[in-house]
């Protein structure tokens, strides 16, 4: 990193303000336009999509839903409509092909608020971190699956704060802005990333889910890497990096193919030596078969 | 040599995998105290308070927790803003469609638009005739105040209800105030109520004194072993158990007495039994033989009450 402590300055410097924050741009766009879409029925009488984030209904047509809910309902026993299990397939497919925790990264309005946390952390310098395991996520994941079986009602749906801020600026927020202001205290205060990168269980099914996803992020061009570590300071799940950045001495390839990357980008945009490229997950392949040499023309395209 | 061994073995354990047990019982025990406390807080939440009402469709608190998957498809369906999501800090379960009827009733559209956009089922499709929603049930819940039993015309309720002069009917009972008018008192049948709220939005009182509450709340049971005498005997015909043998009356000769019928019977033969159709526990006593020197004439005054009320009588 800079001295300063301003990861992507140098990017900026190379590429301009614009080619540094393309894809922090473009994600924001993206949370702001599916939340306007939701909020243009209400707020405008223009009823393009009805619903909110656990399940809607475009152009009274189109079901989407939320796997995860609809798996909590399946462990309390209720076999969900045709319309829900339809649009919930529908959404598993899509996140199937781009990864997972693109639903983090680029529609998830709390991510908007721990990346704040997050920015503020680097900028006043808060160094110290909880300390608790970055897998608490699955165990939560676990937990609530399990709360639905035993009590047999989606419990977890009660204090989500994901879906609760969502359902919150659709339909009314009541006191959810204690909760937006408790999730950024936490990521601000109590421990870095804590909540995306930590706890939150809406973030470990998307993110193994992204296990399998096809597009990913890779450090296409690792061998122009200056070590500079913009990117480990941007990235919020920055353990998945390391493998693909400095793995290639033990036959790793250049992909990233943790289900934790988010997909976000922010790695390419803050990069001055435009290391990382989305790319798929099998452009990896000729990689791990010929370990150790660079084939950086067959995955920048 | 026992002992020496699991010493050793504690002793020699690997740094790296006692650190691993560690931490994973850490986060165990962490994440086992916020899903004992979700479990309990669920709990909780399944209290439906009295004032909120479940749309047309939904199945009891705890199958509509399963089954409701919170997206407000209702709520936007429906042509009267009567539905509304909890918000966070509402006493109902957080993201769940409810209305309260003194707000906004159910006007019981015969489509059912909210039915039809619920997508998980927790609004049950089955249910395709609005008549045979049943939200909650009206309840008259302060005769005090309701001004139909203070003698006053009201009768808003039973007017403004969807299924009129079946869910409310007026019950005419005597006012024993003026004594010469008539009280028009509401009364809920529960086999046609929907729980729509109509009557209570439209109770002209302050505070309304016909109110709609959850079934739960609202209704009561009768035990499932309990049977009702003549419901079983219009049933089966005839009785199910062995009728009451006739009172006998302890009175003085030549006087009788006939329940449920003429009263106080003086200077007769004695009547003839009831009519006793199956099984009397007892013989009726044998009459009076022919012959027999006739009873002395009434040995007391006319009047019964007299008999009542001498001293060392009764």
């Amino acid at each position: 990193m800079q001295p300063g402590g301003r990861p992507g300055r140098e990017a900026i410097e190379v590429k301009g303000w614009f080619g540094a924050h393309r894809y922090l741009i473009l994600r924001r766009l993206s949370q702001l336009a599916i939340l306007a879409l939701f909020l243009a029925g209400p707020w405008f009488g223009l009823w393009i999509v009805k619903g909110n984030i656990a399940s809607s209904l475009t152009l009274d047509t189109l079901p989407l839903s939320d796997p995860l809910v609809l798996l909590q309902m399946l462990a309390t026993g209720h076999i969900p409509g045709s319309a829900a299990l339809t649009g919930g397939l529908i959404v598993l497919v899509f996140y199937l092909v781009v990864g997972g925790r693109v639903y983090c990264s680029w529609v998830c309005p709390v991510n908007i608020v721990t990346d704040a946390a997050d920015w503020l952390r680097r900028r006043l310098k808060i160094k110290g971190s909880a300390n608790f395991s970055e897998k608490t996520r699955y165990w939560l994941l676990g937990a609530i699956l399990l709360v639905a079986a035993v009590t047999g009602s989606i419990a977890w749906e009660l204090v989500n704060p994901v879906s609760m801020v969502y359902r919150g600026l659709v339909f009314g927020m009541g006191l959810a802005w204690g909760v937006v202001a408790a999730v950024f205290l936490l990521d601000l205060f109590v421990g870095r990333r804590a909540w995306c990168g930590h706890l939150c269980p809406v973030g470990a099914f998307y993110g193994l889910l992204g296990e399998a996803a096809v597009l990913r992020v890779a450090a296409a061009r690792h061998e122009q890497c200056d070590d500079c570590m913009d990117c480990f300071a941007v990235c919020p799940e920055h353990q998945v990096i390391r493998p693909a950045l400095k793995g290639a001495d033990k036959g790793l390839g250049p992909v990233i193919l943790s289900g934790h990357c988010t997909n976000c980008g922010r790695c390419i945009d803050v990069c001055a030596q435009d290391v990382f490229a989305f790319t798929t997950r099998f452009s990896n392949n000729s990689r791990q078969a010929v370990p150790g040499v660079n084939h950086k023309s067959e995955v920048s395209s | 040599m026992h002992m020496a061994d699991s010493e050793k073995a504690q002793k020699g354990m690997d740094p790296a995998r006692r650190r691993f047990l560690t931490d994973t019982l850490r986060t165990a025990v962490g994440v086992g105290l916020v899903a004992v406390t979700l479990g309990v807080y669920q709990r909780q939440a399944r209290a439906l308070p009295a004032s909120a009402i479940r749309p047309p469709g939904a199945a009891d608190e705890q199958a509509f927790q399963a089954a409701c998957i919170r997206c407000g498809l209702c709520v936007r369906d429906c042509p009267y803003d009567t539905l509304r999501l909890a918000e966070l800090g509402d006493e109902v379960a957080l993201g769940t469609p409810y209305f309260e009827a003194r707000d906004i009733p159910c006007e019981m559209c015969d489509d059912i638009p909210c039915v039809k956009a619920c997508p998980t089922g927790a609004l049950d499709p089955a249910l395709t005739q609005i008549n045979d929603a049943r939200m909650g049930l009206a309840v008259v819940v302060d005769e005090e105040a309701c001004i139909a039993f203070q003698g006053l015309r009201c009768e808003v309720c039973f007017n403004v209800c969807p299924v009129r002069g079946k869910a409310i009917s007026l019950d005419l009972q005597h006012n024993p105030r003026s004594g010469k008018h008539a009280l028009f008192i509401p009364v809920v049948h529960s086999s046609d109520c929907t729980g729509c709220g109509k009557c209570e939005k439209a109770c002209i009182l302050d505070e309304a004194a016909i109110k709609v509450f959850p079934i739960a709340l609202a209704k009561g049971m009768l035990g499932r072993h309990y049977r009702l005498g003549w419901e079983q005997k219009a049933e089966a015909g005839e009785a199910l158990v062995t009728p009451d043998t006739p009172h006998q009356y302890n009175l003085p000769e030549g006087v009788h007495y006939e329940h449920g019928g003429r009263g106080l019977i003086l200077g007769e033969g004695r009547p003839s039994p009831p009519p006793m159709p199956q099984r009397p526990m007892a013989p009726p006593r044998p009459p009076t033989p022919p012959g027999a020197p006739q009873p002395p004439a009434a040995p007391f005054s006319a009047n019964p009450l007299d008999t009542l009320n001498r001293k060392g009588g009764l």
